[in-house]
């Protein structure tokens, strides 16, 4: 019995985007090896940038992935502004946090609902579930069209929006075109504040993890399209430009993406758990409201929580989007124009699940000689195979179906992107 | 029986099959209607095939696919390819210019782990395809009608003509004879010209309509005082290794 081999996994990883699987072996009570897998054919925008014009990359980069492609977008952007020296402007730089605003509703509730709910409620998909409570579904797909509502008025449709560009928009939306989306966002607000007493009634595993959390410190207001600097809380505090001599990327074996991992410190967490502890103090009374009223701690160390967290998040979304509509002023011109200098630097904005960064080298007449992609799941890659391993331990006990459905959930508790990180996932657990 | 329906994934960003999950409206009653036996992005519940419908996304990259869209073909009634990727390749169909293994060291240190063909194909290069849905993305309205269609027995109302004529319906000024360039002439309707009523020219996201006059609108671009290497990547984005607009780019290679 002691020396029993036994395998979890899970070839083809469910309700997470992107194709990766699971492989955890055990001999006994020891774990051999812990595994995600990354099948998710690699596609090569890196290469394929290089040649492009430096205003191609937002539209191309947002090809990456259908989910996040404002956080695309918006990075790209963000390193070609930066490497011009262009400014943009407030009402331009509002215009892009409302849109990012949007991508953040329809994320958020496509995960906490349709993705991670039926692990909690103990259902293959949010399909079983709309058989048996409607209204949760009809709730959480309402949610997501007034994210994706708020996408297609900025930028023209939800998926792979065409408004954007370096420089600003082709058109800036009116006053009373934004005014219209007012009482949706504001049903959306009331639902938020429900989801969160909502996901508080789900049972989590008693499990915590000590984090390294990073996310970008966007000067004084929780971090969304950009930020100067990445912090952690354990004093990582650069300007974003030196994030590649911070973070190094791995090619492992068994992933098609590349693993990030924090020179001389290892894993770290980036998304929803690490904006939030980092940055609690400056979420919206609404946002901190709800999670005080739930008894969410400041620093949440539970992973499957990131379900808690995500729904605070969806209410700071809402809050965010109504009071940029409400102070929004339609700017004279909908862009600035942008002449391309030769240089290089680094752009980055919190996707949904994270800290996405990019860099990118231009020459003199805006042709792209370099391309570096890091997306939040191939940082976030190696903490979920710590947090696999942490789990597995301790839970070891269980029968592999059930521990098998756990690790997929823990697995999902990061609302991983794998067509992003191949620019990740099967669950397998062994036995022995 | 209610039909059943499998959405794949081949080499692709998910967008397309999001658009499925982003028919807000009319998600609850399509299910209704119908069967998922496989949609690993939003279940883990599975059905074995044979299935009656097969939504395809993404394009062929890998030796792995290259394999599964033969047995998809072989247990599907019906294989409906969704998306610039499945229909021509995708945006990684930029491979098809390049050396492969020149892209992978650029971007992977140890390119001997990976398993990737030299190019980026549509199905249709690997199968017979019953129906295409182009767009990147694709048109929400257009997926829904064809499912409907399927069930029903109809045809799917899928257009052939010219973006144009989506902005002339739309009222929309045209953007070129304001004189930003724009793909709207060779490019097939779908989208509802969206672009030109951002007043941004079309970019060509739905790829080559039927018949496309590219030769022409190259010329009128190049009085226009569009470069040649303007020219040529403006037809090899999402959907240039379709015929019409690859052949055109290389006209300016």
């Amino acid at each position: 019995m002691a020396d029993e081999t036994r395998t979890i996994k899970t070839d083809y990883l469910a309700r997470v985007e992107g194709e990766g699987g699971m492989l955890i072996r055990l001999k006994g009570n020891e774990i051999e090896e812990v595994k995600l897998n990354i099948f998710e054919p690699p596609r090569f925008f890196e290469a394929f940038l290089r040649g492009r014009y430096f205003t191609e990359a937002p539209d191309i980069t947002a090809r990456i992935c259908g989910i996040c492609p404002v956080a695309y977008q918006t990075a790209a952007i963000n390193a070609m502004e930066s490497i011009c020296g262009a400014d943009v402007g407030s009402q331009i730089k509002a215009l892009r946090r409302l849109l990012y605003c949007g991508e953040w509703i329809e994320s958020h509730a496509l995960h906490i609902y349709m993705l991670h709910a039926p692990d909690f409620l103990g259902y293959p998909s949010a399909i079983e579930i709309a058989k048996d409570a409607p209204e949760v579904v009809e709730t959480a797909l309402r949610l997501k069209k007034i994210g994706n509502h708020v996408m297609t008025v900025i930028g023209g449709r939800e998926i792979h929006p065409i408004n954007v560009k370096v420089g600003g928009f082709y058109k800036a939306p009116s006053k009373a075109e934004l005014e219209a989306m007012v009482p949706d966002l504001e049903w959306a607000l009331e639902t938020s504040l429900e989801t969160v007493k909502w996901t508080n009634t789900l049972d989590f595993p008693d499990f915590e993890m000590d984090y390294e959390f990073a996310a970008l410190d966007a000067g004084g207001v929780y971090p969304i399209e950009g930020g100067k600097r990445f912090v952690s809380n354990r004093g990582l505090d650069i300007p974003i430009d030196e994030f590649y001599e911070h973070v190094v990327e791995e090619h492992v074996k068994h992933a098609n993406a590349l693993q990030g991992h924090m020179k001389e410190r290892g894993s770290f967490l980036v998304g929803p758990l690490a904006r939030y502890a980092l940055w609690y103090d400056l979420l919206s009374a609404e946002a901190r409201g709800a999670a005080e009223e739930i008894g969410l701690p400041k620093a949440v160390k539970n992973p499957f929580k990131s379900i808690l967290v995500r729904s605070v998040e969806l209410v700071e979304a809402c809050v965010e989007a109504l009071r940029l509509i409400r102070e929004y002023e339609q700017p004279a011109e909908a862009s600035i124009e942008v002449v391309p200098k030769a240089g290089k630097a680094c752009g980055a904005s919190e996707a949904p699940r994270g800290t996405l960064c990019h860099r990118y080298e231009i020459d003199a007449k805006g042709i792209i000689l370099d391309a570096t992609i890091t997306p939040p799941t191939a940082q976030n890659q190696p903490q979920i195979e710590a947090d696999l391993r942490g789990f597995v331990g301790q839970f070891m006990d269980l029968p592999n179906e059930e521990l098998t459905l756990r690790c997929e959930q823990a697995i999902r508790n990061y609302d991983p992107c794998i067509s992003c990180a191949t620019h990740f996932l099967t669950l397998e657990i062994e036995r022995t | 029986m209610a039909p059943t329906i499998a959405v794949w994934k081949f080499s692709s960003c998910d967008g397309c099959q999001l658009s499925l999950l982003d028919c807000e409206d009319e998600l609850l009653g399509i299910l209704g209607r119908v069967q998922i036996a496989y949609f690993p992005e939003a279940t883990r519940a599975e059905i074995e095939g044979p299935w009656d419908v097969s939504l395809v996304e993404g394009s062929v990259t890998t030796p792995e696919e290259a394999e599964r869209i033969k047995e998809i073909r072989e247990k599907s009634g019906l294989v409906v390819a969704i998306g610039a990727c499945a229909t021509a390749g995708g945006i990684q169909a930029l491979r098809n210019w390049a050396n492969v293994k020149d892209y992978a060291s650029i971007v992977y240190a140890h390119p001997e782990y990976l398993e990737t063909l030299e190019t980026s194909t549509p199905h249709s290069d690997h199968i017979q395809v019953d129906l295409e849905l182009q767009g990147c993305p694709i048109s929400k309205v257009q997926l829904v009608d064809t499912l409907l269609a399927v069930l029903s027995g109809r045809r799917p109302n899928v257009p052939t003509e010219a973006v144009c004529t989506e902005c002339k319906r739309r009222e929309t000024p045209c953007v070129q004879v304001l004189g930003t360039a724009c793909l709207g002439p060779v490019t097939q309707a779908g989208c509802g010209a969206i672009c030109p009523s951002y007043a941004r020219g079309c970019y060509g996201c739905f790829g080559p309509k039927e018949t496309p006059n590219t030769v022409s609108l190259a010329k009128r671009w190049s009085e226009m005082g569009v470069s040649e290497d303007e020219l040529l990547r403006a037809f090899r984005t999402f959907n240039g290794y379709k015929p019409a607009f690859r052949e055109e780019s290389a006209r300016h290679g």
